[in-house]
């Protein structure tokens, strides 16, 4: 099984948030950058199971700079065999999805694994267009996935719980919590991961759709109001005639 | 200008993020003059879509030859209705099922889209703008629309609808629909009928202070008083005391209740991450240094076996004298 994991780099959740240039840029000054979680937990490492069950390879895809080779190479030490990163930046959903689109498109992979969505912008977006782009079906929020005779079994998060869904290869699929456990890279992983090939092409000519014109923080919290543990009618009164919440 | 609903309507009822996202649109379309259209599937009732008119909408169209929830044939119908209205925005609600369908129609129609909406856009002259939560709700960004049509995601819980008294035109739908790459093979419908999450006003949450899953009577109990639903921090789900639709945070749902009422969760940044846009957060917590004090409204320094059926009896009483 040809496999493609398409992975995204985000800042740390303990992240200090600020801009710059006028509010118009995130600072990235400082900033700690690692693999969405999404990507990394739940995609790659469903990736490798399959791999590791019925054979094939599994390659990193990310759209990005330079800045991205660090968290191509944490990928490649959790047990991916090669990457490639399209030299661009990423500058919305629709450039990714087309720069992906357009790298995939005659590679004939069976399976195309997202992350449910980005930690930073959550968009939830890629994977869905990628799947548009290559005409190809798309599931999202998947939480299990089981691949037999090239037929995949897919179960998904819908309104009122899951549901199971069964469709030929090749798909494309964003991957939630249930799909796999967190693997930690290993020391023989980490040095191999140094000499896996990391190809970097060029990206294609394609327009972006959205654009972010500014940032905001937003307004300082009050201090918490404390109440008193015998009191909790107090808390009722203020829930109901101060935050008018019930 | 006028504006496309998509409304997704599970085994005949439209949840209430779709009734959102309908009222959304009408905030849209008023501001430029134009209709609401909606479009929808399956067999939800005539009357049911009907009534989507009180919350602005003023043409219904369904498509009854399709009953499952499929990327390839719902993007197709959804295409098929802007084509046929001539919306220039299409509003979904960002939950599973749009989701699956809003990015879809994104890339077919090239047709800019914004995730998670938390206000009606700015619109002046060719400017487009919305507002969205980004880096776990601890700033905003304003996304900026650049293509002729525009998609919107709405984010649910984000406003609330108001009520008139007319009824939309409900017609049918019948477009080319291309083969399924997708079969569903199975339903599991989540247990137990409460509140679902994700749309939940009123939430109830405990996370490991609770000790074991044979303590959360008293949180179950809260949240009936209110009539919230339940929630968790995720290390109580991954070791089983709760289910895993409970947990909220980074890795699991992000919810925006205006209520959130948390017992027993220290507050780590990435529980924060699915909660700090409730609108009103209560902490119950014997530490009173626990991180999540800083980011809640009202706090209780005590023992949640105690304070939460206090609560409970405070609730009882005030419910019953108002
Ligand atoms: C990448 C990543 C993603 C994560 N994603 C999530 C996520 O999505 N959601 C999530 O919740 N966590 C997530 N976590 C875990 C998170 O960091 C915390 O470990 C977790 O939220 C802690 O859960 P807790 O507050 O229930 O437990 P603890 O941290 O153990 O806190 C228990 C709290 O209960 C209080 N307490 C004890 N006894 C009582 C009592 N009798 N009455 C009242 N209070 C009491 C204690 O003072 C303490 O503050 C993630 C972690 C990582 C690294
Ligand atoms: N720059 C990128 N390069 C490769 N994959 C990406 C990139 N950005 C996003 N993705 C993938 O698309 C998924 C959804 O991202 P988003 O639509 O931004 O929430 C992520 O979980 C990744 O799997």
């Amino acid at each position: 099984m040809k496999i493609l994991v398409c992975i995204s780099k985000v800042p740390d959740t303990t992240t200090k948030i600020s801009f710059t240039d006028n509010d118009t840029k995130f600072n990235e000054d400082k900033v700690q950058f690692i693999v969405n979680p999404y990507d990394e937990w739940y995609a790659l490492v469903r990736g490798l199971e399959l791999k590791e069950a019925q054979g094939g390879s599994v390659s990193i895809l990310s759209v990005g700079g330079a800045d991205y080779d660090p968290i191509i190479r944490k990928a490649l030490a959790i047990g991916a065999d090669d990457a490639i990163r399209i030299n661009a930046e990423p500058k919305d959903a629709y450039y990714t999805a087309s720069q992906i689109a357009a790298f995939a498109k005659d590679k004939g992979y069976d399976l195309i694994l997202f992350g449910k969505e980005t930690i930073d912008y959550n968009g939830a977006q890629v994977g869905g267009m990628v799947a548009e782009l290559l005409d190809l079906p798309y599931v999202s929020i998947a939480s299990k996935l089981e691949v037999s005779d090239g037929l995949a079994r897919v179960e998904r998060d819908v309104q009122a719980g899951k549901e199971v869904l069964e469709g030929k290869l090749p798909l494309v699929i964003s991957c939630a919590k249930g799909m796999a456990e967190q693997r930690i890279p290993n020391m023989r992983g980490i040095m191999a991961a140094r000499t896996k090939p990391l190809k970097v092409e060029e990206a294609a000519e394609v327009e972006a759709l959205v654009g972010i014109e500014k940032y905001s923080l937003p307004p300082a919290k009050g201090d918490v109001k404390l109440i008193d543990p015998e009191n909790a009618e107090e808390l009722i009164d203020l829930l109901h005639n101060e935050a008018k919440v019930i | 200008m006028s504006v496309l609903v998509y409304v997704n309507a599970p085994e005949g009822k439209i949840a209430k993020a779709a009734y959102e996202a309908v009222y959304y649109a009408s905030k849209i379309a008023e501001k430029e003059g134009g209709d609401v259209h909606v479009v929808t599937y399956g067999s939800v009732s005539d009357d049911s879509l009907a009534e989507l008119g009180q919350y602005g909408a003023s043409k219904v169209m369904v498509c009854r030859e399709l009953s499952e929830e499929n990327d390839q044939k719902l993007t197709a119908i959804v295409a098929a209705a802007r084509e046929k209205c001539g919306a220039k925005v299409i509003v979904f609600s960002f939950d599973p099922s749009g989701k699956v369908v809003a990015p879809r129609l994104s890339a077919k129609l090239k047709a800019g889209l914004v995730s998670g909406a938390t206000s009606v856009p700015e619109i002046d002259g060719a400017r487009f703008s919305i507002r969205t939560n980004v880096f776990s709700g601890k700033a905003f960004a304003t996304y900026q629309v650049e293509t002729e049509i525009k998609i919107i995601s709405l984010m649910p819980n984000s406003l609330k609808p108001e009520k008139s008294d007319k009824k939309a035109e409900v017609e049918s739908l019948s477009p080319s629909l291309p083969e399924a790459g997708l079969k569903v093979v199975e339903r599991k419908r989540q247990s137990g009928d409460g509140i679902p999450l994700p749309e939940a006003e009123l939430v109830v949450s405990a996370g490991r202070g609770l000790k074991g899953p044979e303590n959360w009577g008293i949180v179950e109990e809260l949240a009936e008083a209110l009539g919230a639903a339940t929630a968790c921090s995720r290390p109580v789900s991954d070791i089983g005391w709760r289910p895993h639709h409970e947990h909220v945070g980074q890795t699991g749902i992000a919810i925006r209740p205006n209520l959130y009422i948390a017992a027993g969760i220290s507050g780590a940044i990435q529980h924060l991450a699915g909660v700090n846009n409730s609108k009103t957060i209560v902490v119950i917590n014997t530490d009173p240094e626990a991180p999540f004090f800083k980011a809640a409204d009202y706090g209780i320094v005590g023992d949640a076996f105690e304070v939460l059926p206090k609560l409970t009896e405070a609730v009882k009483k005030f419910k019953a004298s108002n």
